[in-house]
């Protein structure tokens, strides 16, 4: 077998729940032992529309937890902003609904060896995956602090267990809807000096992890960040969704999001370079 | 299951299924082989390779349309020699059959990778790809130029040898393919691959400007397979005995089966890859079942029977 989609299945997953939380849609899918080996920054990809659609791609998404019980086994949970024609059909769909899935896709946050202080940064509903990220690392006695932010109060995720394993969230938005006015990034240097954190882990907007990602090269801090980018196939075959990464050797390759990423290490990615002919 | 002979053959080599990857829809195969052993396909057509590194267009490279989508790659991919040295024997290793596809700025570079792969065993077959739209300047698609389509593949055929079947992938993007088609035919190709995508554009309301980095891209996927099969039945009407792969849009076995019927000796699967990772495979068994469900005994019966002449009977 390959080494590239190792752990990847495609499987017929019944919805186990679809609950509308502001303006997200959370929904648990039922995956079996596939659950074993999702891990914090993986994603999944998800047919949609129906066999007669003309929505012929998959929409892909941040596996946002995993968890296994013992009513309905593994199960793992996506949160859906019914934004365009495939999340809207996607978000429309209720419990029973078989969805034709493949998971898991793509690289996962490293997790550091020994308990370090953490800062972990979300933008809109890339705060996601963060919460299952952020119980990986409180497990393993990291000190987790987390900053969430939006244009808008009705576009921050931020569910309440998702508190349980953190030990501070702060919120802002750019309307001073929630939490405080300002980008979340704003606080990002000082939280660095104050609490030495070690690792920053992001996932948002593009903009976002590019600002991120000056700061923390400034502080010469780790800066782990899942990738947003347009993807068709989600399985490192139609290279559409390419970003510019440094080499070891100095040279930059056009990579796979899908693949090498969507968690990539953000000092290497040439952020000015995006959508600029190489 | 009741016995039909699958195989096809192409040029002088037999193949034991008709069903194989569309060029730079598959990669070079590991990303497809956790889904299935790409053994039991017919073959694996390997995206386009130039003879050096190449970057490709920038992002963004696609957009999803009604019943398909675009693409603008611009032949990203490693070159020729480290394709050679490391996805040659990976395939090989995996027993699979290939078809090394093969992409050029000039005449000259088309010949000169023919000739480094003259002496790489384990090669099904060329297809020698002059028909991508993504490249700089739409000038450079020698596709659409008779005489420009008949050098490359003289060039590549002379420098081959007669041992390799060469197939030349063509644009429908042409007044005229079937002339095309004689012309590379002529010049020494075995066989046709037909289509390569369709070149459209998508502009994006909000920014009010093309989508797509490289402003064009290949139109690819269901909504362009009425045009493979119109380009597949015309060239076979033309050329009988002239093997072709079909391609475009292809996405069901009954998909398979319309193209097989319009003249083509296979199939390739490209975009429906994109969708279900597994496609190839359900097209081929589905393939399979719909020629025995019609009566066929083997593939070569079905291949063209579309052209039968209107007293002929439906019975196979």
């Amino acid at each position: 077998m390959s080494l590239i989609n190792k752990s990847a299945a495609q499987l017929l997953a019944p919805i186990v729940s679809n609950k509308k939380v502001g303006q997200y849609h959370q929904i648990i899918i039922n995956i079996g032992d596939l659950a074993t080996l999702c891990k914090p920054g993986n994603f999944v990809a998800i047919n949609v529309g129906g066999d007669s659609s003309s929505m012929i791609l998959r929409r892909a998404f941040a596996i946002s937890r995993v968890s296994i019980s013992s009513t309905f086994g593994g199960t793992m949970e996506i949160i859906a902003a019914p934004h365009g024609q495939g999340s809207k059909w996607l978000c429309a769909q209720g419990e029973g609904v078989v969805l034709d899935i493949v998971a898991p896709l793509g690289t996962a946050f490293g997790i550091p060896t020994e308990p370090v202080p953490v800062l972990l940064v979300g933008g809109g509903y890339g705060s996601a995956p963060l919460f299952g990220l952020a119980e990986v690392l409180n497990a393993r006695g990291c000190r987790v602090d987390m900053l969430l932010g939006a244009s808008t109060a009705s576009k921050i995720y931020a569910p309440m267990e998702g508190k349980r394993a953190v030990n501070s969230m702060r919120i802002y938005t750019e309307d001073g809807s929630m939490g405080q006015a300002g980008r979340v990034t704003d606080p990002i240097s000082e939280i660095i000096k104050d609490l030495d954190i070690a690792v920053v882990y992001s996932c948002g907007p593009m903009a976002m992890l590019s600002a991120i990602t000056k700061i923390t090269d400034s502080h010469s801090v780790v800066h782990q960040c899942a990738v947003e980018e347009a993807m068709a196939c989600g399985i490192g075959v139609c290279m559409t969704c390419v970003l510019p990464v440094e080499n070891e050797d100095g040279t930059v390759s056009m990579l796979r999001s899908c693949i090498d990423g969507p968690v990539m290490d953000g000092s290497k990615v040439q952020w000015d370079l995006v959508g600029k002919p190489l | 299951m009741t016995a039909i002979d699958f195989s096809t053959t192409i040029g002088n080599t037999w193949f034991p299924a008709p069903t194989f990857t569309a060029s730079g829809c598959a990669s070079s195969g590991r990303e497809l082989a956790q889904f299935f052993p790409l053994r039991e396909m017919g073959g694996i057509v390997t995206k386009s390779v130039m003879s050096k590194v190449r970057t490709g267009r920038p992002t963004p490279r696609m957009a999803e349309t009604p019943s398909g989508m675009l693409n603008s790659i611009g032949l990203q991919g490693p070159g020729i020699d480290a394709f050679i040295a490391k996805d040659i024997p990976y395939l090989t290793e995996q027993k699979a059959r290939i078809i090394v596809s093969i992409a050029g700025e000039t005449v000259e570079e088309y010949s000169t990778l023919a000739r480094k792969l003259r002496s790489v065993s384990g090669i099904s077959a060329i297809e020698v790809n002059i028909s991508c739209p993504n490249v700089e300047n739409r000038g450079l698609v020698f596709a659409c130029d008779p005489e420009a389509s008949r050098r490359v593949i003289d060039g590549v055929r002379r420098t081959i040898g007669g041992e390799l079947p060469i197939i030349a992938k063509l644009s429908p993007d042409v007044t005229d393919l079937v002339s095309i088609a004689r012309g590379v035919v002529d010049a020494g190709a075995d066989g046709l691959a037909l289509i390569n995508t369709v070149l459209g554009m998508v502009i994006n309301v909000d920014t009010m400007r093309p989508h797509l980095g490289g402003k064009t891209g290949g139109l690819s996927g269901p909504a362009i397979r009425p045009i493979a099969v119109r380009a597949v039945y015309q060239v076979h009407a033309a050329m009988p005995n002239i093997p072709i792969l079909g391609m475009g849009g292809i996405a069901s076995g009954k998909d398979a089966l319309e193209m097989i019927l319009a003249g083509a000796s296979g199939v390739s699967i490209g975009t429906a890859s994109f969708g279900n990772p597994t496609a190839i495979m359900k097209i081929q068994n589905d393939l399979k079942q719909l020629l025995i469900d019609r009566g066929f005994t083997s593939l070569k019966q079905a291949i063209g029977y579309a052209h039968r002449l209107e007293t002929e009977s439906a019975d196979a």
